[in-house]
């Protein structure tokens, strides 16, 4: 059984990897850069002095969550209801801050006589969805995976 | 927050992929090093950038003309 992970010529199987990869340790400041990436957008790459990429990211997320409550979209809260409103409520939170504050403001009724409004609800959204990735790219050029 | 913006529709696709391309352009496609300078070159992000952007706008146009064909 102790050749159990080597192949018939005595070669190591693949499932076995030679070496284990080590990954970085998660650390205060990472999290410290996710976090503030997520409140508010563009944050994480403003904070590494990418200023031209924080500002243009704060900008396009913005532009697209004040366009959405202009366009009266719908905030979702937390709810255990039907599935699509589960999975918008969490597009909006990744807006972070501007999710807290539409909710804080009472921001986002929606308005189901408005075709524009729905329009607004998924602007809404998709500026949190952009938020998210904005945020992982900001990790990954703070840990050096990217420039 | 409800004063009320009212977009058409092909207004409000082109909004929305600016904002999309913007993002996407800067977030999906690295920043990479001009090997005889060695300075910052931005211009894979616009490149990737501009073609989200005619991506989506040609997306909604192609899908207009689709319905419209769907509909006579």
């Amino acid at each position: 059984m102790a050749n159990a992970t080597k192949t018939q010529n005595g070669a190591p199987a693949k499932s076995a990897p030679a070496a284990k990869i080590q990954s970085p340790p998660f650390t205060a400041q990472q999290a410290g850069i996710i976090a503030a990436a997520w409140l508010l957008p563009g944050a994480g790459h403003l904070i590494q002095k990418r200023w031209i990429r924080g500002f243009l990211l704060m900008a396009a997320i913005f532009t697209m969550f004040i366009c959405g409550l202009k366009m009266e979209g719908k905030i979702y809260a937390f709810n255990t209801g039907d599935l699509l409103e589960i999975l918008g409520f969490f597009g909006d939170l990744g807006s972070g801050g501007l999710y807290l504050l539409a909710r804080t403001m009472n921001w986002g009724h929606g308005n189901i006589a408005r075709a524009v409004a729905d329009y607004g609800t998924k602007y809404i959204i998709v500026a949190g969805l952009l938020n998210i990735v904005a945020v992982v790219d900001a990790y990954h050029i703070y840990i050096g995976k990217k420039r | 927050m409800t004063s009320g913006l009212e977009l058409s529709h092909f207004t409000a696709a082109l909004i929305f992929a600016l904002c999309a391309s913007v993002v996407f352009g800067i977030c999906l496609r690295p920043l990479e090093v001009d090997p005889k300078t060695g300075k910052d070159n931005p211009l894979p992000m616009i490149k990737y950038g501009a073609y989200c952007f005619a991506m989506f706008v040609g997306g909604v146009i192609l899908a207009g003309w689709v319905m419209w064909l769907l509909k006579r």
